[in-house]
């Protein structure tokens, strides 16, 4: 393998009805700020049914080039069109690294895709970085986040790394950047379509998404199934959502989605309450990178505190009401 | 399908959520954390068996790791598996996930199957990778994010796979590779009787030698990704801490996120 060949930083934009996924625009932001250290482009595949006129919206977010797949086999997701379209591409364009958002999409192609290639993929990076040698280290938590270990990839290309939605910051939108659009033919083989869709249903679910709340209310065992309404009251007056440790959710109170942790969703609001929760480290590895954290627990030496910015040790049930009393007036 | 062939890859892995963190030093403190049968996986072995149960399915178990790996094996037996593989050699030693679903893949492809059932993650790795790879190596259509399976009269899988929103209904024919979710398919106890059968029971013992895979594959070797560095999570500098009446920790809470402009 000709390593110079390839260069370049590409990312794979998710859509799901058209609808470009936060998650690509985070990723083009990283992508961003790792081309300008090599000198290089950032180019984002677009794959999709009658999607050509989403190919600005990347530029806005810091693509450089958008190579735009553009057919009814793309309409909705399915692994085999998918793995074709973006195999294709690599053998085509030769990217040096390509970025790809680790959803259950990005989680399904990735793995797929390079296995086709015969390269290496690194799952939920928490952090991207360009070696001194122009390689790429991919940072990610290992043994259920106890520990964390850098992933290099230095001789297959490309270099191949998902990354969990919420986890890197978008590039400020730019309206006015221009970029080229390529239009890509794909070469499909239809004999390998082997799976069909037969429906996609929505259950509402994906109404709330605790990635992208600006005020997370989390509670955990302390709170207890009696104390959640007081944070949902909380969370009203604050317009922030609910979040919770896996001990409510194993509890059957809060349902998985709102889960925080290794397990669950890796969230950095701006204000994020821990209310009666330890601190297992499978929870702070979803939540540690949060811009300011207010911990409250009866136990002083709860691990929380080791990591939060205001820690209170007392009881989260008679504080919370009390909060939101003051803050409603 | 006249009797239809399942073969279930599992993986033993520490139970993470056991493992604890010297404070002082930063490390994993390894010694007396419990070897389980990757939850998913799991989920995986109960799909089978009730598919054995419905179809008359013939289950075999499939894993890829050290001698001691044997223990799960077991484990399977009891919960009523038909044959058990392990899956051990020194050329496997070293590997990343793709190195990894070469020599699982190596192994299939010497073996018989109209359905692989793989779970959908392990909890030491959290990658999610390993079924989608073996898929691709054997050329088989994969559905991962299982929930539900479910047969139809012409031999039709009828698959259920989550996704954010909801769910995605698939149709696929056999043969095919499916990574499954714990949370659809709670696993049944061992029975007393399948506990007892299971150390009577003879896990094969296979090597590179039984396997079908090109070596440059395999371990080290045949790993693209390397491990650069591990290392202890820096611990970030932990903030004020107070022990306070309710008032006096309302007050505080309300001062510092006037500061913050959040209030």
């Amino acid at each position: 393998m000709e390593l110079t060949q390839y260069k370049d930083i590409y990312v794979f934009a998710e859509q799901r009805e058209g609808i470009i996924q936060g998650v690509t625009l985070e990723l083009l932001g990283k992508a961003r700020s790792l081309a300008d250290t090599l000198g290089e482009k950032v180019v984002a595949i677009l794959a999709g049914y009658q999607i050509s006129s989403k190919a600005q919206e990347l530029i806005s977010a810091g693509a450089d080039k958008v190579i735009v797949a553009d057919h009814i086999e793309l309409k909705d997701y399915l692994t085999e069109p998918y793995a074709q379209t973006l195999n294709q591409v690599i053998t085509e364009f030769k990217p040096s690294v390509l970025l790809i958002g680790a959803t259950t999409i990005g989680r399904d192609l990735g793995p797929r895709l390079s296995a086709r290639v015969k390269t290496g993929l690194t799952a939920d990076c928490t952090k991207l970085e360009i070696a001194e040698a122009g390689h790429l280290l991919m940072t990610r938590p290992a043994f259920g986040g106890n520990l964390m270990a850098t992933i290099v990839c230095k001789d297959h290309r490309p270099q191949m790394a998902t990354v969990r939605p919420g986890v890197m910051k978008k590039f400020e939108t730019d309206t006015t950047r221009t970029g080229e659009v390529i239009l890509l033919k794909v070469n499909f083989d239809r004999n390998k379509f082997r799976v069909r869709l037969i429906e996609t249903v929505k259950e509402g679910k994906g109404k709330i998404d605790i990635t992208e709340a600006r005020i997370l209310i989390s509670g955990g065992r302390g709170v207890g199934m009696d104390g959640m309404p007081k944070l949902i009251e909380l969370a009203t007056t604050l317009g922030a959502e609910v979040s919770a440790s896996r001990a409510l959710v194993d509890a059957g109170v809060v349902t998985h989605e709102r889960q925080v942790g290794q397990t669950g969703k890796t969230v950095r609001p701006d204000l994020y309450f821990a209310c009666g929760i330890s601190g297992a480290i499978q929870h702070l590895a979803g939540m540690e990178e949060s811009d300011f954290i207010v911990a409250i627990n009866k136990d002083k030496s709860a691990p929380i505190f080791q990591i939060s910015d205001l820690g209170i040790v007392g009881d989260v049930n008679k504080i919370i009401p009390l909060l939101n009393e003051r803050l409603k007036k | 399908m006249i009797t239809m062939k399942i073969i279930v890859c599992i993986k033993q892995v520490p139970d993470t959520t056991e493992i604890k963190i010297n404070p002082v030093t930063g490390t994993l403190i390894r010694e007396g954390v419990p070897s389980i049968i990757n939850p998913d996986d799991k989920g995986g072995l109960e799909l089978a068996l009730q598919l054995k149960e419905s179809h008359n399915a013939h289950v075999t178990v499939l894993t890829m790791g050290p001698t001691q790996a044997d223990a799960v094996l077991r484990e399977a037996f009891a919960m009523g598996v038909d044959r058990a593989i392990l899956l051990t050699d020194k050329k496997f030693a070293g590997a990343d996930t793709l190195a990894t679903s070469s020599a699982l893949a190596g192994a299939l492809r010497n073996l018989e199957y109209d359905l692989i059932i793989t779970g959908r993650q392990a909890i030491d790795g959290d990658t999610a990778q390993v079924g989608p790879q073996v898929a691709e190596l054997l050329d088989l259509p994969q559905v991962s994010y299982l929930e539900n399976l479910e047969i139809k009269p012409n031999n039709t899988f009828l698959l259920k796979k989550q996704t954010e929103e909801g769910y995605q209904l698939l149709e696929a024919e056999a043969p095919l590779l499916v990574t499954v979710l714990a949370s659809a398919f709670k696993p049944r106890y061992m029975n007393v009787k399948g506990i007892v059968e299971a150390y009577n029971k003879e896990v094969e013992i296979w090597g590179f030698d039984n396997i079908t895979v090109d070596e440059e594959n395999l371990g080290l070797k045949g790993s693209p990704t390397k491990v650069d560095k591990a290392f202890a999570k820096g611990i970030k500098g932990a903030g004020e801490v107070y022990e306070m009446d309710p008032e006096e920790a309302v007050g505080m809470i309300m001062r510092k996120l006037k500061e913050k402009y959040i209030i």
